[in-house]
């Protein structure tokens, strides 16, 4: 079970019953799918990148926040149901003559595993990384799409 | 590679004394700044961020930096994991040196957002000539 995450302010807490609502929404599919198996990862991983994970009817699409990574140092692989996102960010030295004030960014290395609920079709998976968000499509293998089978008449 | 292996923290949520007319989380982003002779730079985090969607203010000695990250998910996605919120990022801090204001650079690439605030010309030191009377 999660717990939701009260935000107190000098101005009182504002209830927004829309957001409210989709986040019930969000945390009954991972319940949902927590006691049915099917779905392994339902909270958060101790492993950066965090990852977002959604799905439609064609495609999985895994997101995650990658500021400051130059696209050529990441790499993604995939094997079966798993995606494997390596990665380095760096981030390059300032000159001689600078005094840091703050100094909150880090640098190095990251991997991340995860797997996909069903077989995916590895030869066409596409990677975008748009300001600093990557996003990986990942087409569902064609045997696990739900297909439509048209009766003919006789 | 470098050896050291980068440790996951969660986004920090900002908490303000002000209301927001506009609904969802806010973020504060992770900032570098530093400073040279000549100038103050400042680097912040924030993914997702177009550079058409940042706004920055410079107002007496008090810098403000926000972005606003687009909705980037269709509507017929469902989530199956979700590890991270999105929604705005702001940040204000109290500068110390004076700025030239139109000197102000600011470039986004790959979601870092980097801000060059040149200070602004120091009254030069003046000599003055005492005369014999």
């Amino acid at each position: 079970m999660t717990i939701i995450k009260w935000r107190p302010g000098r101005s009182g807490y504002r209830f927004d019953p829309v957001s409210e609502m989709q986040r019930l929404q969000r945390e009954m599919h991972r319940i949902y799918n927590t006691l049915t198996g099917t779905w392994e990862a339902s909270r958060p991983a101790g492993v950066y990148p965090h990852l977002n994970i959604t799905e439609d009817e064609d495609n999985y699409y895994v997101r995650t926040e990658l500021p400051g990574v130059d696209p050529e140092d990441i790499e993604i692989t995939t094997q079966d149901n798993d995606l494997i996102i390596n990665g380095e960010r760096k981030i390059p030295a300032e000159g001689e003559n600078v005094s840091y004030h703050r100094r909150e960014r880090e640098a190095g290395s990251f991997r991340r595993i995860t797997s996909l609920p069903t077989h995916i079709d590895s030869g066409k998976v596409a990677a975008v990384c748009k300001n600093g968000l990557l996003t990986i499509t990942l087409p569902k293998a064609p045997e696990v799409k739900a297909r439509q089978i048209e009766v003919k008449p006789a | 590679m470098s050896d050291k292996e980068l440790q996951v923290r969660g986004k920090r949520e900002l908490e303000s004394e002000a209301e927001r007319t506009k609904p969802g989380p806010v973020f504060v982003p992770a900032v570098d700044i530093f400073e040279s002779e000549a100038e103050i730079t400042l680097l912040a985090d924030m993914p997702g961020v177009a550079s058409e969607n940042v706004s920055i203010d410079l107002h007496e000695n008090q810098l403000t930096v926000s972005g606003e990250v687009e909705p980037f998910i269709s509507e017929k996605e469902e989530y199956l994991l979700q590890e991270f919120e999105t929604g705005t990022f702001h940040r204000q801090f109290t500068l110390s040196d004076r700025i030239d204001q139109s000197a102000i650079t600011a470039t986004v690439k790959d979601g870092v957002l980097r801000l060059v605030l040149p200070k602004a010309e120091k009254a030069k030191p003046r000599k003055i000539e005492v005369k014999a009377g």
